[in-house]
């Protein structure tokens, strides 16, 4: 063994011991009632016995729009497969902001995670990244989510071993993870990729795609671009002709899409048209839907109480009012904003705050909802 | 010193009162940002540096500098821990963040009082009902007879001797606080309705009674008394500061009490001026406003619980100008002087009402809750 691995082993086996001590029963008894995270992490963000942390490595801007971040992910990182989701917690002016990303990079290397965010003009977080992502930041993160994955190889030889990726704009991203872990294991079958943008200045991964297009006979690459027809090898909007150019045979292939509910959708109908269903995976990858708001007047919607499984019309009257008419016995106390007894997480939608009128609609916050009545839609994680 | 009646302010000019004090929360809520994260981030920061330092310092005990050095540091990470961070946070102040490591409900505190309770007998009980005899917990913690209107009893001969000892057990006073044990003695409730309660009581005492007096001292072996001692001494600190800040901020001479009948069907405008006559504050520098926990702005605290206490000091500035404007008594005074008339106070209701020569230091109010309210009972029966 040469002194490299050595030194290797030994930062490895030091990294062990000291997590399986901070991780003792001793360590958490000493360090009652805070826990030993709440120590570590003061001179180590990114460490948690726990919780999922990563420290950026590394920041591109590919495009105007986005920005590409390299994260590390700490031990408690279990991993994703090819397409599915993380959600990143990200703290801006004092604030933490929790968003879905699709992390883009093969799912076989594990060390280091890779997502692209598009900067929407309205959104908080994506133009806040681009701006001001650096490394050495520390985000938080879940464990991945979602059924939009790629199968494992022997499923995909079963199916028929062809592959018809298809993205829109920044639904890109959990496909290109799929090409690239679909490479990285050495998937002999054909795989078509197909990807729409605005213009060939406008893809992410534009210049990866063609590397691994050229380096692999079985990837073929066909692009669209709508503000530059005659840039692309497809033309206009998707359609049969599209996935005749591909070369894959839909009845032998599985076909994953993300992207833009337009493309999603004229996607899904081509192949309920032809009773493929069971062999198209999508998700779209739409902006939230701007929360219908007024300043008077009870906005018509729902409640929805996301841990006990019920819902309810809004009544337009304090969540906690609706939520005790439905049934339920949150926790509450001076019903007047002050003690913050009620205090619990609003998953989604949009409320008012009833005694100055200010409407809030961030996901994912915490509300005291003796104060807040719903705009629209809401769910409560009660 | 003694109490006049505060002005009478006319139901319009109380909801000009309500309506500024609003604007204030209202334009503080809006520039929440970076600066309060990195006041309380810097204050956790300080608070555990502080207990690594004193704890470790402690563990060489034996010799007399660093057990001195380190019961200090340990005292004050204590006092941070709980007043400056833990009695902040657990207000909701810094829920705004998102941030589990500051969250309201996510927070525990390095005391024998579990957060839960803390949350309930705190943040609802005593700050929605601020000073209503019957209501307010807090008036004299269920020990201690701290209001002419509460009826005398030749137990309250024993009141000082009971405020040494609460203030030298102040965090197991706390603790118990939640429990409401006079609704024991009087039959409304019965240790069996308690159960959980106390099981939680016991669950986080014992977790904070192995922490600081069996494993930190086993771990300086032969040191171990030193350690004890140490931790012991931090924990009476904290304890008899914290009861100093807390009972000068409700019952220096000035502040009012109020009861059930006045305060029913307050207006905001109303419950802001029950807040202020209620609440009394400590003057002195920067660095005692933080081991404070800012409780010396115990008026702002109260009109603005939620609001991060660090910015109670500028926001005095305003309040105190609204309350010349509008005639209302502003209570501020230097820590020797407040804890002063509390003790007094705490001396002269162990003893019957002499009536008269200081005359009450509650507004006189015509009739005493206590006694109307068997028979009303008895009528309704």
């Amino acid at each position: 063994m040469d002194s490299v691995a050595c030194a290797q082993v030994f930062t490895q086996t030091r990294q062990t011991l000291s997590r399986r001590l901070l991780g003792s029963t001793l360590a958490e008894a000493l360090t009652t009632p805070h826990g030993v995270d709440r120590y570590v992490e003061l001179v180590r963000p990114a460490f948690s016995l726990r919780e999922v942390r990563a420290e950026v490595v590394a920041v591109r801007r590919p495009t105007a729009r986005s920005v590409t971040l390299a994260l590390r992910p700490n031990d408690n990182w279990q991993g994703f497969r090819a397409g599915q989701f993380v959600r990143l917690g990200i703290e801006i002016d004092g604030v933490r902001h929790t968003r879905t990303y699709s992390p883009a990079s093969s799912a076989h290397v594990d060390d280091l995670l890779e997502l692209t965010a598009h900067a929407q003009p309205d959104g908080a977080v994506s133009p806040f990244l681009r701006a001001s992502a650096r490394p050495g930041m520390v985000v938080s993160l879940s464990q991945a989510e979602g059924d939009f994955a790629l199968p494992d190889e022997r499923e995909i030889l079963a199916a028929g071993g062809e592959l018809l990726l298809i993205s829109g704009g920044s639904g890109i991203t959990p496909v290109m993870s799929m090409l690239r872990t679909l490479c990285h294991e050495g998937h002999r079958g054909p795989i078509a990729f197909l990807h729409y943008a605005r213009d060939e200045h406008d893809v992410a991964y534009a210049r990866q795609l063609e590397e691994l297009a050229a380096g692999h006979a079985n990837v073929r690459l066909l692009r669209g671009f709508s503000r530059r027809p005659d840039a692309g090898e497809l033309h206009g909007r998707f359609g049969r002709k599209h996935v005749r150019a591909a070369g894959v045979d839909p009845t032998q292939a599985l076909a994953f899409a993300c992207g833009p509910t337009a493309l999603v959708e004229a996607v899904r109908t081509t192949w309920a048209e032809d009773e493929l269903d069971a062999r198209l995976f999508v998700e779209q990858f739409a902006p939230p839907a701007p929360a219908r708001v007024e300043t008077d007047g009870v906005v018509a919607g729902s409640v929805r109480f996301a841990r006990s499984g019920r819902e309810a019309p809004s009544t337009g009257a304090p969540l906690l009012d609706q939520a005790e008419a439905a049934g339920l016995t949150p926790q509450s106390g001076c019903r007047m904003g002050i003690c913050h007894t009620c205090t619990c997480r609003k998953l989604e939608g949009a409320v008012r705050d009833v005694r100055t009128g200010e409407i809030s609609t961030a996901p994912d916050e915490l509300i005291q909802i003796c104060v807040n009545a719903p705009v629209g839609d809401v769910t409560l994680d009660i | 010193m003694s109490t006049t009646s505060p002005p009478q302010l006319t139901a319009e000019q109380l909801d000009a009162l309500g309506r500024e004090l609003d604007a204030i929360r209202e334009r503080v809520t809006a520039d929440l940002g970076e600066r309060d994260a990195a006041y309380i981030r810097r204050m956790i920061k300080a608070q555990r540096g502080l207990e690594i330092g004193g704890r470790g310092l402690l563990e060489l005990g034996f010799l007399p500098p660093a057990w001195l050095a380190g019961t200090a540091a340990l005292s004050l990470s204590k006092i941070l821990d709980n007043m400056e961070i833990g009695h902040n946070v657990m207000h909701g102040q810094y829920d705004w963040m998102n941030d589990r490591a500051v969250n309201g409900h996510a927070f525990e505190w390095d005391s024998a009082c579990p957060s839960e309770q803390w949350r309930h007998s705190h943040n609802y009980m005593h700050h929605t009902h601020t000073n209503i005899l019957g209501k307010d917990r807090d008036i004299g913690y269920g020990v201690l007879r701290m209001s002419e209107d509460q009826k005398w009893h030749p137990y309250y001969l024993g009141n000082p001797a009971y405020a040494v000892l609460l203030a030298l057990l102040f965090q197991w006073g706390v603790a118990l606080h939640d429990l409401e044990v006079e609704q024991l003695n009087t039959g409304k409730a019965k240790w069996s309705d308690k159960g959980e309660m106390l099981q939680a009581i016991w669950k986080k005492g014992r977790r904070q009674a192995l922490k600081d007096y069996a494993l930190f001292p086993l771990l300086a072996g032969p040191g171990a008394p030193f350690t004890f001692t140490g931790n012991m001494t931090a924990n009476a600190v904290r304890n008899v500061w914290a009861f100093m800040i807390i009972f000068c901020g409700h019952f220096p001479e000035g502040t009012h009490e109020f009861t059930e009948e006045e305060t029913e069907g307050e207006s905001r405008g109303q419950w802001y001026v029950r807040q202020l006559l209620g609440s009394a504050n400590l003057t002195g520098g920067k660095l005692f406003h933080i081991m404070s926990g800012n409780l010396s702005h115990q008026i702002e605290h109260h009109l603005f619980p939620d609001l991060p206490a660090h910015r109670y000091a500028e926001l005095a500035v305003e309040v105190r100008e609204i309350c010349e404007r509008y005639g209302l008594p502003y209570n501020a005074g230097p820590l020797h002087k407040q804890f002063g008339s509390v003790v007094k106070k705490i001396a002269r209701l162990a003893l019957p009402d002499r009536g008269g020569d200081e005359g009450p230091a509650v507004e006189p109010t015509p009739l005493p809750r206590r006694a109307k309210r068997p028979a009303r009972e008895a009528v309704a029966a």
